[in-house]
């Protein structure tokens, strides 16, 4: 890990300010992603603004009718709020799938969206990978991939997105809210957030220097039922296989989005049309681009099988 | 029992150790301004409460919790599994709630209290929940045990407060302590020795006694 | 003493202190956090220093150059010490690869360099600020493409043989010949390589975590180029070994070497994610078995063969010795053969040999009984045999295989196992029954323990015996307390230093039976010393009870005997050919039920039960948790460890504890456990045998076998991950 300079952040605006004006400065909230990166010089940043006591720790009304989530917002918090739990299951279902409990109790709502790929590649500074050093290749097309991308890929980057937390998100159609170090603030739709890797799988969101996210909104409930299901090796504390995100309406209509098979949650709502009939139909469309490599081939039919069980699940 | 062997070398080392925290601490420090000194920057002053007692220490930025705890503090109960949040030994809490103190810079702790395990009881005076790990053998090389221990007694509080988990049936109901619930919610804490089972039965004893 | 002829009668007979249910002695030190594990000790008036490893980035090749100016320019920096600065070393008698020294790279993250600092964060900081030019050269990492280059090793008995194999088998009613596949795997015990090095002009003292004390001080000796007489090793605790400890490791040299160059103590700690590449690991195997059987189900014949791979001057894994004695046949062949592969070094882990060995030969059991119609219990009871099956004139020492299948057949309500494959479905699991035998050959080393008795009455037992979670200082206290009559509170253990006598140390299961007969003998010493010391004749029948010795009408309080001084005595265990004349192996067998989830293929365990055969249990809670931890570890093998091969780059890609994946307590439900009561006088005068690895042989296997009785789906290459079911599993949709 390089040495860094720390300061403690008092208020959003100098947060973003210092974020500006420092070369290298990055923001460190839960940390959890981020110190595990830098222990291994994956992350460099030579200063640290410590965002935690910025008071963005509460869940609040939006004015639209949904939630306003602070982007301190510690996932455990998060899932155990009983908005969250009756309005919005996938969420917290999605949320408690992921990592450990100590892991959640630090992990925030904006931290979690940010958190990079799992690539083994990635995390070994000894191996040539795009995402950590542009240019160099990547190691993880021909090599070990079974854990990465089917469908959002390009010849320059497999790396596959995280979170869980995100998947949810991504079906609840959630905007992230954001501020600039001019002060400005915008709401970015957290399906514009994630950019495919392209020929820059080094620019994984749309986020410019220095823009602190402040909040994620949940829009008003959308009622259904509510489904997550993660595909795992291991039974917990592991990263997704495949998951899928669910809100199923009575009359079988409703949202899905997938995890676990792209570098970003993965929906498509020409696929989600096709719900009613049936998951072959919503995968054939969810995954009609995808490019997987032999070792993480099954992840098309896991995704269909998943999804199946899924919809009977809403059904029952 | 004790084997008074045994306990003889790690008592006398208990002792030595905590008498000796606070200059062992300023040493430290004071052969790095006489060195090659870290720029003013790159170290913080930060203070908190370990198991209690007020602690003051200045410290690189690097320093994550685990490594203040252990190689500043001498409290080496916490243990290093793997410095990446993938195991679970390092588990303390903070302000009552279970991390992963590896994954988390000293820094960032100002003015927060932590407990260790050393904080929850001591050879002769059991914590519950350790002496309910002794009772069940829920452990064997000790390693990954500290934090097991940790982590156990924040999971039943976590419950207390009816926060779910992912082996919570209906998300609107408080959650119960079955063995799925605390097989879920312990899952960060790894051990390859493979006292999971024996764990369980541990903290359903501590459980159900509290109940 | 000298063990040559079965145990008789023996105070350990008396059984009150030893097979008693007693909690471990150092569980209030473990669970408080006050065991000292080896980078925890600290001596406050020194001033420790940090080093940090560097290691290769390349598989194969050489150093060109080694570049560490921005290194030690760094801040805080004290020294830093290069493999090609040093020069050669001489290596160990027990390590394939170099831990350290020279400009060869013969695997990815060899160390190559250490870094010391004043703090870990400015040695790790610098450590990454060394730069090396390598030229690299191609390696052979692939198992499967080398296979065919695969030599008979020099050492051991690659072959084995009796009867006419091929005869038989291509006589045979029933032929059955498959090939199975197990992967690399890593220990991944939870306290990685550590150590503290300190000298004292040319002593050296190391505080390590060490399975085999007397090893790891000959080896750092040699290594080293100094005297072992020199050389201090301290390791009391153990965070876990497995395997990855028996051996000498790269931090015990670099901290020595570090600690000598920057003149002060210098700890190291090996990083989570270098221990994979930089250590040791199971290798990975084929292996194809034949097996002919008679319609009766009788086995005609039977061959093993398998084939592993390791860097020059390694060994093979050995996982076809199981099948040399587990089932009867008149029949049989063997063969295991070693391919170069320029992977990191392959060594023993946990039941090295049959882990890997009945991983597959317990499937094939599986696949005939089915074949031939057969219960698979039914069908292992057929084939037992009570003699060594290549020399029918050895018996076994003591073998109740049968036993251990039947009793978990009832326990297990194994005639409610559905008979045909894929048919019992509860909601969306599929829901299956595996069986597998368990066996694990006995080993048996010399072990030597110092013990004294002091006025207080304290018996204090030394010796450099190991306690990595096994239990050994439980058990070696119950010994003590009972060979000299007093309760356990009154036996102090002081294990892991190499002051104390030559144990057997931690690994093949050996450590808990060679160890506490070792801790016999010295206490037959004790007891003749302390009979004299109070006038006792030597013809007289003494009895050592409840803290007093007595013959006849007298009794004289223990503690009397060192009224003036204590009495030291110094024995050790020496062992015969008693497991020459006799077969000395232990047995079990494990019981399984898996659920399949319909759809993703996800398999998770629901019941696990192992019934074990193993000679006298020593203790019953310490020894339960050797089985449930073995079991737990065969779940992991059976459905997600596997260090994943970069083919091209020849490293194992997953070298972390998220990515190699170790069950978690969700992995896991309740686990019961059987032990037979029984007693094996051949093994030492303990009657114990090993039990540690015994839980390990086979789980995988019967986990393997439940997923197929779940599912119809026979899978034979490890782990069962959901990607090999997936695409046979019934439509869902």
């Amino acid at each position: 890990m390089r040495a860094f300079s720390y300061e403690r952040a008092s208020t959003i605006e100098a947060a973003a300010k210092a974020a500006a004006g420092t070369d290298g400065a990055k923001f460190i909230a839960g940390g959890t992603n981020l110190l595990d990166l830098m222990k291994l010089e994956v992350e460099t940043p030579t200063h640290l603004i410590d965002v935690n006591r910025l008071g963005l720790d509460r869940i609040e009304p939006a004015p639209e009718g949904g939630l306003r989530v602070g982007a301190l917002v510690r996932n455990t918090d998060l899932a155990a709020d009983e908005r969250i739990r009756r309005d919005y299951a996938v969420l917290a279902r999605a949320l408690l799938a992921g990592a450990s409990g100590q892991l959640r109790n630090r992990a925030t709502t904006a931290g979690n969206l940010l958190q990079r790929t799992r690539c083994p590649y990635f995390y070994d500074t000894n191996q040539p990978c795009n995402k950590r050093q542009p240019g160099s290749g990547c190691a993880a097309l021909g090599g070990f991939s079974r854990q990465l991308a089917v469908v959002g890929v390009s010849d320059a980057c497999i790396a596959s997105h995280p979170s869980d937390m995100a998947v949810a998100m991504r079906a609840l159609d959630a905007v992230v809210e954001t501020v600039r170090p001019d002060g400005t603030t915008r709401s970015i739709p957290i399906a514009d957030l994630h950019r495919l890797p392209g020929d820059t799988p080094h620019v994984e969101h749309v986020l410019e220097r220095g823009e602190l996210i402040t909040a994620v909104v949940l829009p008003k409930p959308v009622g259904g039922k509510h489904i997550y299901r993660k595909v795992r090796d291991r039974a917990s504390y592991a990263f997704a296989l495949v998951s899928i995100a669910a809100v199923v309406l009575p009359n079988g209509t409703g949202r899905v989005a997938v995890g676990g098979v792209a570098p970003k949650p993965w929906r498509d709502e020409a696929a989600e049309r096709e719900l009613p009939n049936g998951a072959k139909a919503v995968t054939a469309k969810l995954l009609a681009n995808a490019r997987p490599t032999e070792q993480n081939a099954f992840k098309v039919a896991l995704v269909e099988r998943a999804l199946s069980a899924v919809l009977a699940e809403a059904r029952g | 029992m004790q084997s008074p062997g045994a306990l003889e070398i790690s008592r006398r080392d208990l002792l030595v150790a905590s008498a000796a925290t606070v200059t062992v601490a300023s040493t430290a420090s004071l052969s790095h301004s006489q060195t090659n000194a870290p720029a003013a920057s790159q170290s913080t002053k930060v203070s908190f409460t370990v198991n209690g007692e007020r602690r003051e220490l200045q410290l690189d930025n690097r320093t994550t919790l685990l490594d203040a705890l252990r190689e500043h503090l001498h409290l080496t109960g916490t243990k290093k599994g793997c410095d990446h949040g993938q195991c679970g030994a390092c588990t303390v809490l903070i302000d009552g709630r279970r991390v992963n103190a590896c994954l988390t810079l000293a820094a960032m702790h100002e003015g927060e209290g932590i407990t260790t395990i050393e904080g929850l009881g001591q050879p002769g005076s059991l914590h519950p929940m350790q002496a309910a790990f002794v009772e069940h053998d829920g452990f064997q090389c000790g390693y990954c045990t500290p934090g097991q221990i940790c982590s156990s007694v924040a999971m039943l509080e976590e419950m207390k407060v009816n926060i779910p988990s992912h082996a919570t049936g209906d998300l609107l109901a408080p959650a119960e302590v079955t063995p799925a619930e605390i097989r879920e919610r312990m899952s960060g804490n790894i051990c390859r020795c493979g006292a999971y089972s024996n764990i369980v039965q541990a903290i359903t004893e501590v459980a159900g006694r509290k109940a | 003493m000298r063990f040559d002829t079965p145990a008789t009668t023996n105070p350990i007979d008396q059984g009150k202190v030893v097979g008693q249910r007693i909690h471990r002695i150092d569980g209030p030190l473990k669970t408080t956090g006050r065991a000292v594990y080896a980078y925890e000790w600290h001596d406050p008036n020194t001033r420790y220093a940090y080093g940090y490893v560097v290691g290769s980035a390349i598989a194969k090749g050489r150093i060109g150059s080694m570049d560490v100016s921005a290194a030690k320019q760094a801040p805080g920096v004290i020294a830093v010490v290069t493999s090609d600065g040093i020069g050669e070393l001489k290596k160990g008698k027990y390590n394939t690869a170099k831990l350290f020294g020279g400009t060869e790279i013969q695997h990815y993250h060899q160390a190559i360099a250490v870094v010391v600092a004043e703090t870990f964060e400015e040695a790790r900081a610098a450590a990454a600020l060394v730069k090396v030019d390598y030229a690299e050269q191609k390696g052979v990492f692939d198992l499967a493409a080398a296979k065919d280059t695969a030599v008979t090793p020099k050492e051991g008995e690659p072959d084995s043989a009796a009867g006419d194999f091929d005869a038989a088998f291509e006589t045979a009613a029933v032929k059955f010949d498959q090939s199975y596949t197990t992967p690399d795997q890593s220990h991944a015990m939870m306290e990685p390589h550590a150590s503290i090095a300190a000298w004292n002009g040319d002593d050296l003292t190391v505080w390590t975590s060490s399975q085999m004390i007397d090893w790891w001080r000959t080896d750092l000796a040699t290594t080293l180029g100094i005297d072992k007489e020199k050389v201090h090793i301290m390791s009391p605790f153990i965070g876990g070994g497995f395997g990855c400890k028996l051996f000498l490791r790269a931090d015990a040299v670099l901290a020595a070497l570090a600690a000598r160059e920057a003149k002060r103590p210098v700890k190291v700690a090996l990083p989570r994610p270098f221990l994979m590449n930089n250590t040791t690991h199971r290798p990975a195997t084929i292996q194809r078995i034949r097996i002919g059987a008679e319609r009766n189900g009788r086995i005609t014949a039977i061959a093993h063969e398998s084939w592993s791979g390791d860097l020059p001057g390694g060994g093979p894994e050995v996982a076809v010795q199981q099948t040399r004695l587990l089932y009867a046949g008149a029949n049989r062949m063997t063969a295991t053969r070693l391919a170069t592969l320029d992977l990191p070094e392959g060594n023993a882990m946990r039941a090295p040999g049959e882990a890997p060995g009945m991983m597959a030969l317990e499937i094939a059991i599986d696949e005939v009984a089915e074949r031939l119609g057969l219960d698979p219990v039914e069908f292992r009871i057929v084939n037992d045999t009570q003699v060594d099956p290549e020399n029918r004139e050895r018996p076994f020492s003591h073998r109740n295989l049968v036993g251990c299948l039947r009793t978990g057949a009832e326990r297990f309500g194994w005639q409610d196992r559905n008979k045909q494959p894929g048919t019992r479905r509860e909601g969306n699991w599929l829901v299956g029954m595996g069986v597998a035998s368990a066996f694990r050959n006995n080993l048996v080393l010399p072990s030597g323990a110092r013990v004294r008795l002091d006025r207080e009455g304290i018996v204090t037992v030394e010796t450099d015996m190991t306690d990595i979670g096994t239990g050994s200082y439980t058990i070696i206290a119950q010994t003590a307390a009972e060979m000299l009559g007093v309760p356990v509170d009154k036996v102090a253990v002081s294990l892991g230093d190499s002051r104390f006598p030559v144990s057997s140390g931690s690994g093949g299961q050996f450590g808990g039976n060679c160890s506490t007969a070792g801790v016999y003998a010295a206490c037959v010493k004790l007891r003749e010393a302390v009979a004299q010391k109070l006038g006792f004749n030597s013809s007289d029948e003494l009895t050592f009870a409840e803290g007093e010795v007595g013959a006849g009408d007298r009794r004289v309080p223990l503690a009397q005997a060192a009224s003036d001084e204590s009495l030291v005595v110094e024995d050790r265990i020496e062992f015969g050919d008693l497991d020459k004349t006799h077969q000395q192996s232990t047995f079990g067998a494990h019981f399984v039920e898996v659920g399949v989830d319909v759809a993703t293929g996800e398999t998770r365990i629901r019941r696990m039960l192992a019934v074990c055969g193993a000679g006298r249990i020593l203790n019953p809670i310490t020894a339960r948790s050797q089985v449930i931890g073995a079991m737990t570890m065969g779940v992991g093998g059976a459905l997600s460890e596997e260090l994943v091969v970069d083919k091209e780059r020849g490293f194992f890609v997953n070298h972390d504890l998220a990515a190699y994946e170790v069950p978690v307590h969700a992995d896991i439900p309740h686990q019961e456990v059987i032990f037979l009561d029984e007693t094996d006088p051949m093994s030492s005068p303990m009657k114990a045998k090993g039990i540690a690895e015994l839980g390990l042989c086979g789980v995988a296997a019967a986990v393997a076998n439940g997923i197929y009785n779940a599912t119809g789906i026979r899978v034979r290459e490890y782990p069962i991950t959901l990607d090999k079911l997936i695409n046979e599993l019934p439509e869902v949709s």
